[in-house]
Parts: C-alpha cells; structure tokens; sequence
C-alpha cells in the first residue's frame, strides 16, 4: 500500500526552514544552468540567423572572417557571370561588400566599441531578403549617408535617425534604420561601400568579400564548381548560414565550457544540500516513520515515499529557478565577438525545451539527493525507533 | 585546550551531515576561486599592462593602417624612449581552432619596448638573421610541442595568400606573473617584402616606451597632436586604457560573475546556517545542562562557534585543494579561448578568508540562542 503524497505535501510544510535550504540549492543551480545555456544559444541563433540558404558568401581561399578577406574587382566580374546567381531587373543579385571597423562609444558606458561598417552595394535588400528598412529609407548611392541596424541604434550613440556623425575622413547622415530580425546585421552600420572606402583610404578595387542570391539553394554546387576551377579565382564559396554558424563557435564553446563547470560544481553542492535536508528530514521522523512501518507500510513503500517528497522539493526549487531567469528572455545584452574582434548585440533565448531541461536536471538532483535517506527510513528496525525519545 | 574533547565529540555526532556540510563548503569554495579566476583572465590585460607604455592606432579604427614613417616621428617627441610597431598576422596553423595571436615585430626596437618578454640572446640573434624566422610565447610552443628548430606552417590570408613556413628560431618567457605567453612574432622584413601595395610600408599600430609613466597623458596628447589634421590621424592611450576597450567589450561578464558568486554566498550561509541551527536545536536540552552546572553563556557562544568554524576551515582547505586540482584541466580545456587561469596566493588566502567568514557568520545566530536560552525553559522541554 502506498503512503498518501498529502502526508510529504504536509511535512515539506512542516518542515519549511530545512526544506527552504534544499529549494533554494537547487533553485540557484537550475537558475544558472538555464542562464548560462540561453546566453550560448542567444549568440549562436544571433549569428546563425544572420545567414540564409539561398545565398553564398565568397572569400578569399582560406580566409577566416570577412575582415582578412579580399576579393578585388576583376574577380567581382568574373562572379557575376557565374552560373547559379539569381538575376533581377537590374542585372545578377550580388553586393561586393567592404567591412571596416570604427570605434563607436556605448549608451550604456560612453566607452568606444568596435561597431562593423559594411559597405553594400544599392541591390542588398534583393540578396539579404529578411532584412527590412523599418524607419526612414535607404542610402541614395553616392552620398554620405547611412542606415543603421535596429540594436546598433540602440546600442551605440549617435546613430538615431537624422543624426550625423563622423567615421573616416567623412560625415554621415543617418537615414533609415534597419530590422535583420535579430540577426547579427542589426549590430552593423551600412553605407554605400565607394565612398567607405575613400572614407577610410582603402583602396577601392578590393572588396572583403562578396554576397550573392543564389537562383536556388541548390544552386550552390554549380557555383562553387565553376569558381573554383577558374584559374583566375582563388575564393572559398560559403552558403552564407555555415559562414555564421562558423563564426559563433569561438564564444559559444566558452561560454558553453564555463557555464557547463559552474553548473555541474553548483550541482554537486545541490545534491549536498538536497542530502542534507533529506537526512535530517528522515531522522527527525523517526518515530513518525517507525510507526508508519508498525501500522503496514511496507520498505518500498517508504522508500517510494521519501523519494517523492526530496522529487517535490527538487521540483519547487527547480520551476522557482526557471522562473527567476525566465525575465531574461529576450533581454540583449552584447560582446565582442572573437572571430571579428566586433561588437555583437544578442538576446538570451530562454525556449520550452532548455526550461524542461532545467527542471530534469532539478528531478536528478533530487532523486539523487533523496535515494540514500528513503533507503535509511526504510531500514533499521521499527522498535528500537519507537522507544528512542 | 580542555573543551576541545568535547567540541570534537559534538562535531562528530552526526558524520552523515559532517560530510556534507563540509563538502558544501569544499563545493562553494571551489566555485568561487573558479570564478575568481575567470573574471581575472578576463580582465588580464589590465591587470599585466606597462604603465610606461602607450599604444599608438588610428583613430578612424583599429584595423586601419598607418605610414612607416610615423616611427621617426614618434622618436622625436621629448619624453618617448623606443617606439615599436606591429601587424596582426592572421594566420592559421593547421585549424582554425588552433587560434593564437600572430604579431609581425620590429626585431630592431620589440626587445626596448617589450622588455618583459624575454628570449635568450643566441635564440634572438638567430631570429635577426632569419628572414623566415619565428619566436613563440611558451605556451603556445608547449600547447603544440614545438620545438626550436621545427617549421611552424602558416595558412596565410590577411596579405598575400597562401601557406608559408616559419622556422621556430626562439621561444619568449613573460617574466611579468601572468604575461602573454601565447604570441607568435614573425619578421617585419619579410612581411614587408610580400605585402600587397596598400599595405606596404605600414604599421599597424605602435608601441611606445615613455621614459616615465608620468609622461604618459603629455606624450599620449603630442603625439596625437602631431598627425591632426593629417590623413592618418591617431589614438594613443596607455597600455592598460587599450586592454580596457577590449575587455569591457566582453559585456557584462563581470556582473554575471558577480551575480552567480553571490547566488552561491547565499546558498552556501542558508545550508550552513540551517546545519547549525538544527544542530544546535537537537542539543537544547544537552547546552541547558552545561549552563546549569556552571558553564557561562559565552561558554557555550564559543562550543557553537568552533564547532561552525571548524567545519568552515575543513571546508575551505577541501575546497582549496580541490580547486588547485581541477582549474589547470578546466584551463586546458578552454586554451585559446581565455588567457591562462590563474590561481594566485592572494586568491587562496581570500578563498580561506571568505569560508571563515561564512563559518562564524552561520555559526553566530543559533550560537546567540543558545547564549541567550534560560536554562530552566530549555530543561523543561521534553
């Protein structure tokens, strides 16, 4: 016969400043073990998102990041009329772009970050189709104006719409803002890439890298085929989605190694907790648990029994530590990423499954922290417990 | 002492709860020295600068070149000892997961500027003469067992393309605790000779020794004075201000250390607290008797007390050993990713400190109880 679960409802309560002990272990612990996961996820959906499908980023072969790329301008012709790239009205879907760095000061700090500049060619809201000019409009080519992503605006100062500011030897006007879906473009300044160029005294017959619609996500085979056997090429053709997947794995291998080793000592030092509260729990009640065993209750039955109350207070203590950071979700929050030696702004991505994944764990500490003191209830023998005092 | 038989006695009544309560200790102090070491390694490059050197890069952006001829210039102004200029490299060995920083290095003025980055005389002078020379930081030749002599294979990309081989020629010691020993220097020279048109004849940024850091803000302010106006103007700030721009990049780490270090503070006095709470109730009856044959309430203060701190001191040197055990692999684990970690004296001392704290704090409150419990209620208690 089973001992009814009210019984372990009733004593977590009795028993509340021990149980609070054990609760908060766990809390702590799961709080930070779905914090540290979302804020790798965050980074790496930030960055995989960036890329899409249908189209491929061209580099220099062997380059690791767009910033020690180049691809000068006689090679943009020969891609161009490459087989695969999808054509619109004013001819094939690519935007040789240049990618600079300039030192932009914080909102939240007034110290200057390292914001991307890309220079794009007019045609890129064609090739990047998920990214949206959601205040003001596009640069005109040819004069110094910019658009800016959405967190970039918010992030670094003087990029509201209408504002000037200086980068380079210029002054741009801040024209549009731009919506990439949280991807790692809304962290990016773009303008058109000639006058970024002269901006910056860099020569303008050479591209960092170039970005092209593919006619079909297929199509990247037959593209990478044809450049690559091109004597005059020496490019690596990157579907754009592995080119960012790529450039997230730096920081998320960090972040995933030190939050995996914060979690896993916090956890041990749960289970210590839970065991605790367990073991005193058990010897407290004795007497109430010898005279449980005197009226039939078998061994598995108190077993059983104890498990379920340290499995509810693993429970309360790991749905209270999903709770407290489930506040972080969306929150942005930004780094420099390695690979680029950019700002990147991401958001914590708290989903369904990592809180599921939080409250498992909660469960396995408790069934671990609670197995010893429901096999000690079980044992011993039942008289001797009920004369002790 | 004479009580201690029976502080002993009394620490050892329940060895179940010992053992956890201990190991909580262990488990906490672990964490904390772990992320101790982590927000240090962050902010490493603070904490190791030059106060006597100042870092020279474009103002328009860290990736921006500038004219060779900046060097003279910069020798010219009162105040500047040696002036050094650098590229980055970047290249990659075998993998891109291999990652250490690569530095092309002026081989006539790094060992004036640098001067806490030490190679052997004979090592450096075979490098002067190698146009396809190398020297690599300690740890970067000991992560890839390299050895003097052996050819380091570089994928280049930056300028040029290609792969080109170095020969391992030296290897630097920082004799600063802490310092970069993960560069890999290669020959302006020889950079210089394959560099593409825009980029020949240029410094990526410079290095500048001052003859006294308090010259720094005067030096850093003419320099940057100089080139106004010029195509290529300049930033110049101390080395620990340019180590700043970068670590305060990372964001909010510091404040996520923070807050998971005082997550565990918290857990760590509710568990220890409680421990010695229940502890102290189990014995209500046991202390009133010791009250009432004589023993003064702060007496009793003290038996509560040693017992908490005792088990906090345990702890913490579990803790310690534990931590001195697992940071080096957890520190392999993340090479290339963070400076080295480090586990100072000055970090165990304040590890040891911080459990003897918790340990007389958590040990306190029943303590007091019991100090202020009069005798005859507690007997009466069944």
């Amino acid at each position: 016969m089973a001992i009814p679960i009210i019984y372990n409802v009733r004593s977590v309560k009795a028993r509340w400043t021990s149980t609070i002990v054990a609760v908060a272990g766990i809390a702590g612990t799961v709080g930070v073990f779905i914090a540290m996961l979302s804020l790798a996820r965050g980074f790496r959906a930030t960055l995989v998102s960036s890329g899409s499908e249908d189209n491929a980023l061209i580099t220099r072969a062997g380059a690791t990041s767009e910033m020690t790329s180049g691809v000068s301008i006689d090679s943009v012709k020969i891609i161009q009329d490459a087989p695969g790239i999808a054509r619109g009205a004013n001819g094939p879907l690519v935007t040789p772009e240049a990618v600079l760095m300039a030192p932009i000061p914080l909102l939240s700090t007034g110290t200057d970050a390292n914001v991307e500049l890309r220079g794009v060619s007019p045609n890129v809201f064609a090739i990047r189709r998920n990214i949206k000019i959601i205040d003001g409009r596009m640069f005109q080519p040819g004069l110094s104006e910019l658009v800016v992503g959405k967190n970039a605006k918010a992030t670094y100062s003087g990029l509201t719409l209408g504002s000037t500011i200086g980068l380079g030897s210029a002054r741009w006007q801040v024209v549009g803002i731009f919506d990439a879906g949280g991807s790692a473009f809304d962290s990016e300044v773009w303008g058109d890439a000639h006058l970024l160029n002269g901006a910056y005294n860099r020569p303008d017959n050479l591209s960092q890298s170039v970005t092209v619609h593919l006619a079909s996500p297929a199509a990247l085979q037959q593209l990478k085929d044809s450049l690559t056997a091109d004597p005059r090429l020496n490019v690596d053709v990157t579907r754009e989605i592995d080119y960012y997947s790529k450039q997230s794995t730096r920081m998320t291998q960090l972040i995933t190694i030190l939050g995996g080793f914060v979690a896993l000592i916090m956890a041990i030092g749960a289970v210590f907790g839970a065991l605790n509260t367990m073991y005193s729990a058990v010897a407290e009640r004795g007497r109430e648990i010898a005279t449980m065993r005197a009226l039939g209750f078998g061994g598995p039955a108190v077993v059983f029994s104890f498990l379920i109350e340290a499995l509810l207070i693993s429970f309360i203590g790991g749905a209270i530590g999903a709770a407290c950071v489930l506040p972080l979700n969306g929150l942005t929050t930004s780094t420099m990423n390695f690979q680029t030696f950019s700002n990147l702004a991401f958001a914590f991505k708290i989903t369904p499954e990592l809180l599921v994944k939080g409250i498992v764990f909660a469960l396995t500490m408790g069934l671990i922290g609670g197995l010893l003191p429901a096999v000690r209830a079980a044992s011993g023998p039942v008289a001797s417990a009920l004369r002790e005092l | 002492m004479k009580f201690s038989r029976l502080v002993l006695a009394n620490l050892f009544r329940k060895k179940v709860r010992l053992i956890l309560t201990i190991g909580s200790f262990a488990i906490a102090l672990v964490l904390f020295t772990f992320l101790a070491v982590v927000k240090s390694a962050f902010s490493r490059g603070t904490e190791i600068a030059g106060a006597d050197r100042l870092v020279v890069v474009s103002r328009i952006g860290l990736m921006q070149l500038m004219p060779i001829s900046y060097r003279d210039k910069i020798l010219a102004i009162p105040g500047v000892k040696a002036v050094t200029h650098n590229h980055w490299f970047g290249g990659v060995y075998q993998d891109e997961k291999n990652f250490f920083p690569q530095f092309v290095i002026d081989p006539e003025n790094q060992r004036q500027v640098m001067t806490e980055l030490v190679v052997p005389d004979d090592q450096w002078n075979n490098f002067v003469k190698d146009r396809m020379g190398a020297i690599a930081g300690a740890r970067t030749a000991a992560r890839f067992h390299w050895k003097i002599g052996d050819r380091i294979p570089i994928k280049t990309t930056l300028y040029g393309g290609g792969s080109s081989e170095f020969n391992l020629d030296g290897i630097y010691h920082s004799e600063r605790p802490g310092g970069d020993e993960s560069q890999f220097w290669l020959q302006w020279k020889y950079f210089d000779e394959n560099a593409p048109a825009p980029v020949k004849s240029t410094a990526g940024w410079y290095v500048v020794k001052l003859d006294s850091p308090d010259d720094a803000v005067r030096v850093a302010k003419a320099i940057d004075e100089k080139f106004a106006n010029s195509s290529f103007e300049t930033k110049s700030e101390t080395e620990s201000a340019f180590a700043a721009y970068f670590v305060k990049q990372f964001g909010n780490i510091e404040l996520l250390i923070l807050t998971i270090g005082s997550v565990v503070f918290f857990t760590l006095l509710l568990v220890t607290g409680n421990t010695m709470a229940i502890s102290v109730r189990e014995r209500t009856s046991e202390l009133a008797v010791l009250k009432a044959i004589g023993f003064s309430g702060r007496a009793v203060l003290f038996f509560v007390l040693a017992e908490s701190v005792i088990i906090a001191l345990v702890g913490g040197f579990l803790g310690l050993a534990l931590a001195y055990l697992t940071i080096p692999v957890i520190g392999l684990a993340l090479t290339g990713l963070l400076p080295p970690l480090i586990l100072s004296k000055s970090l165990l001392t304040l590890g040891l400190g911080f459990a003897l704290l918790v340990g007389a704090a958590s040990g306190l409150l029943p303590g007091i109880g019991a100090m202020r419990m009069r005798v005859v209620n507690a007997l009466r208690r069944v």
